[in-house]
């Protein structure tokens, strides 16, 4: 951060927001007094979500034309990009003397990838057989973005079971019950590998400080202050290095390649500086290339990194894997909704567990503050344009406050600063303390639900390929709870490395092929889409006015 | 955010006008910029922009996260690359956690001159000097409690005259402080036995055979914890 601080600055709130600032703090001894609003029931759910919440907007989606998810409904930014034609020319390129040959390919440099990296390398595979592969830097990622902490249900009254009923009551039930069995069973283990490795969870007299998250029945939140997934991410990404398991950076994956059984036989990918393809021929690949925020779907603002664009969806779709839950979408219930440079950035639910509650525009609190995620948001847009009781920011945009200094009331003084210390960072940067002021929130696009449909070791419909992290769908049906996509990138990392390890040593790729990719191009052809789309698109591009446009256009 | 105003700035000397109210990010984006490096997770958290930039009229160099700091009239901006340092390999449980690891590891620490350019160069506000003095103490605790919101952007590193590589080190004290002062709690250890044996497996299994119904009736009967319940 600048040093002297001097010039054209955000200086805190605007005039216009002081009224409605000073109503929060008229109303906020009664609020701490009389405690949070009443959960809703399934029924009050329903009903806010079928009439606020944007993913039950049927216009906003069409069904997919081609290809194994087709006739599924999804939103039209996802749609465009399963509909659009290749990157690659495919008889343009060299299959037949690969660049590199590994016995795993890693597609993906965040979270799921490292972890599915080491796992990997621990089931006997070298080293210098796996490569990982990486858009941006290793660790530029949502992995590493991800605040407020990962379930893991360790404690005595807490229970797999327990954990498994919320996961399943928050997706909705569309969830798949393997995968949710796998994801609260080893919730401990990885816990303990990172102890293991040195990660430092929040303790108190050697306990960990453990709390609630958005429908969750029992406290089983472990966190790092409000730098969860940094401290993860950094710590894995360590070991990688420690271990030495090869890293490409700048070279994302267009395509995937297929072998003639129709095995995944590794992978296209291009030098971002030099605008070269590399051949990746491979025994084992695995698809930890995240999610799809960047997307922007129905012009939301996102939480989610510049890398975010749903590339190993597309791959994987044209090579034949089917995808689902494509049509549900996570907003978080409160992106940062003022100052507009920082739109759309995450205000992490940790927030709402230490007691901060939504409080609309005359100081009252409306919803219950840990609601799903899904409920939660619905209801914050109703109180905006549904109940018109939102905050109006200087540009327009509206939004509810997230009653920030009710934390250091109920904790101590202090309490913010030390567990939300990036939070507290965040908009001290815009001259805001929210120990003392509240924070202007609205939701933001957050988190692919969906994707990739999986089974309990990872396995794609593909052989050979695995998936694991945000790209795969089926853990947490059509809505996810806090705390489960660390623990989701973890669990099915792990299972996905230790597959595709087994799955190396056993086969080998024959000579591998782009034969799919002109099927694909031949079904779009025949369903009468025309060659104006291309896919993946690799990066968002916000030259110009995008810039604006990416901040205004939206939540109008 | 007032678009309607622009201001000049100055990217790699190049004047260009951009709206204010923005991040230098969305301004170079703004002056049509499309950034391949030195973009990440564009939220402060992964540290792929760090910048450096000069203000008009000020001798001083300073120092940001491009995706959080604001534009400001007549900046001269410059885009660094991320620059790689030196790390030592090192295997976990094979390191001793006396007072002379992180100076075996990376001697280069000892040879601070207290300037406090780290500390100043730091986005994040740490107190870079500080741990590096804790570091030559052997102080593995202060290390750790001081360098906890490092994102590795290395801007420290790169401006140390004495070439220390500071957020290797803190990364690796970290670690060994983890493993050797801060246990895991026992009841980790208890669970993680209770589910070798597969005593959780008959509930979890009930659970999975259930339709619809009964599942949506054991959701709404779920008993929420409250705070200060006993474990």
């Amino acid at each position: 951060m600048s040093q002297s601080g001097a010039g054209v600055r955000n200086e805190g709130y605007p005039a216009s927001m002081r009224d409605s600032i000073a109503k929060v703090e008229a109303t906020r001894d009664q609020r701490l007094k009389e405690g949070p609003q009443k959960a809703m029931s399934p029924e009050q759910r329903e009903q806010v979500l079928q009439e606020w919440h944007p993913d039950y907007k049927a216009d906003k989606k069409r069904a997919v034309a081609v290809g194994p998810s087709k006739g599924e409904r999804m939103p039209h930014e996802v749609v465009d990009l399963l509909e659009a034609y290749p990157v690659v020319d495919p008889r343009s390129i060299n299959l037949a003397s690969p660049d590199r040959e590994v016995q795993v390919l890693i597609l993906g440099g965040g979270g799921a990838a490292s972890v599915a990296a080491l796992f990997a390398h621990q089931e006997g595979i070298p080293t210098q057989d796996i490569l990982m592969v990486s858009k941006l830097r290793h660790g530029d990622c949502n992995s590493i973005m991800a605040q407020g902490g990962i379930q893991a249900a360790d404690r005595e009254c807490d229970s797999p079971a327990s954990h498994y009923i919320d996961v399943l009551g928050g997706g909705h039930y569309t969830n798949n019950p393997e995968l949710v069995k796998a994801l609260v069973n080893d919730g401990p283990l990885m816990i303990d590998w990172h102890e293991k490795l040195g990660a430092l969870y929040d303790k108190v007299d050697g306990q960990y400080l453990e709390a609630h998250g958005g429908g969750t029945s029992r406290m089983r939140m472990h966190s790092a202050k409000d730098y969860t997934g940094m401290e993860l991410m950094r710590v894995i990404r360590d070991e990688v290095r420690n271990v030495g398991i090869p890293v490409i950076e700048f070279a994302p994956a267009v395509e995937l390649l297929l072998d003639e059984d129709g095995h995944a036989a590794g992978a296209v990918l291009t030098n971002l500086e030099t605008d070269e393809y590399m051949v990746v021929k491979a025994s084992a690949t695995v698809l930890a290339t995240g999610g799809f925020g960047r997307l922007h779907i129905q012009g939301f603002p996102t939480t989610n990194h510049y890398g975010a664009t749903a590339d190993g969806l597309i791959m994987a779709y044209r090579a034949g894997a089917r995808v689902i839950d494509m049509d549900s979408v996570q907003y978080h219930p409160t992106g940062v909704a003022y100052p507009a440079a920082i739109l759309g950035q995450l205000a992490t639910e940790k927030l709402r567990n230490q007691g901060a509650e939504p409080v609309n525009a005359h100081g009252e609190s409306f919803v219950y503050p840990l609601e799903p995620r899904d409920v939660e948001s619905a209801a914050i847009i109703r109180e905006c344009y549904g109940n018109n009781n939102g905050v109006s920011t200087p540009s327009g945009i509206r939004g509810v406050w997230l009653d920030t200094p009710m934390i250091d009331a109920i904790h101590g003084k202090g309490t913010l600063k030390k567990r939300l210390a990036a939070m507290w960072m965040m908009w001290h940067r815009h001259d805001i303390d929210i120990t003392i002021e509240p924070a202007l929130v609205f939701p933001t696009l957050h988190y692919q639900n969906g994707g990739v449909e999986i089974d309990a070791d990872a396995r794609t419909r593909i052989p050979g390929l695995f998936a694991g992290g945000e790209v795969a769908g089926g853990v947490h049906g059509k809505n996810r709870l806090m705390g489960n996509s660390l623990l989701d990138y973890n669990v099915f990392g792990r299972r996905a490395g230790i597959s595709a390890a087994k799955w190396a040593k056993e086969h080998s790729a024959k000579t591998p092929t782009l034969k799919h990719i002109e099927a694909f191009c031949a079904d779009l052809k025949s369903a009468g889409i025309k060659a104006d789309r291309t896919a993946p698109i690799i990066l968002p591009d916000y030259r110009r006015e995008a810039v604006l446009e990416r901040q205004l256009k939206t939540l109008a | 955010m007032s678009e309607e105003k622009l201001m000049q700035i100055f990217i790699m000397g190049k004047a260009y006008n951009v709206p204010a109210g923005i991040t230098i990010m969305d301004a170079m984006e703004y002056a049509g910029y499309q950034f391949v490096r030195g973009a990440g997770c564009r939220s402060g958290f992964c540290g792929a922009c760090g910048t450096v930039y000069r203000k008009e009229g000020d001798y001083r160099l300073e120092f940001a996260l491009a995706c959080q700091e604001m534009v400001e009239e007549g900046m001269h901006l410059t885009q660094l690359p991320f620059t790689p340092a030196p790390r030592s390999r090192y295997v976990l449980d094979d390191l001793d956690a006396g007072e002379n690891v992180l100076l075996q590891h990376y001697p280069a620490i000892a040879r601070c001159v207290s300037c406090n350019t780290c500390t100043k160069a730091c986005p994040q506000d740490i107190e870079v000097m500080d741990y590096v003095q804790a570091a030559l103490r052997g102080d593995l605790e202060k290390v750790s409690e001081l360098s906890f919101d490092c994102i590795q952007c290395g801007l420290c590193s790169m401006r140390c005259p004495a070439d220390i590589k500071h957020y290797h080190f803190a990364q690796m004290a970290r670690r060994l402080y983890a493993v050797t002062q801060s246990p895991e709690p026992d009841h980790l250890q208890t669970r993680m036995s209770e589910l070798a044996e597969g005593i959780h497996e008959a509930e979890l299994d009930t659970l999975m055979k259930m339709n619809l119904e009964e599942l949506k009736q054991r959701y709404a009967q779920r008993v929420i914890e409250t705070e200060g319940e006993a474990s």
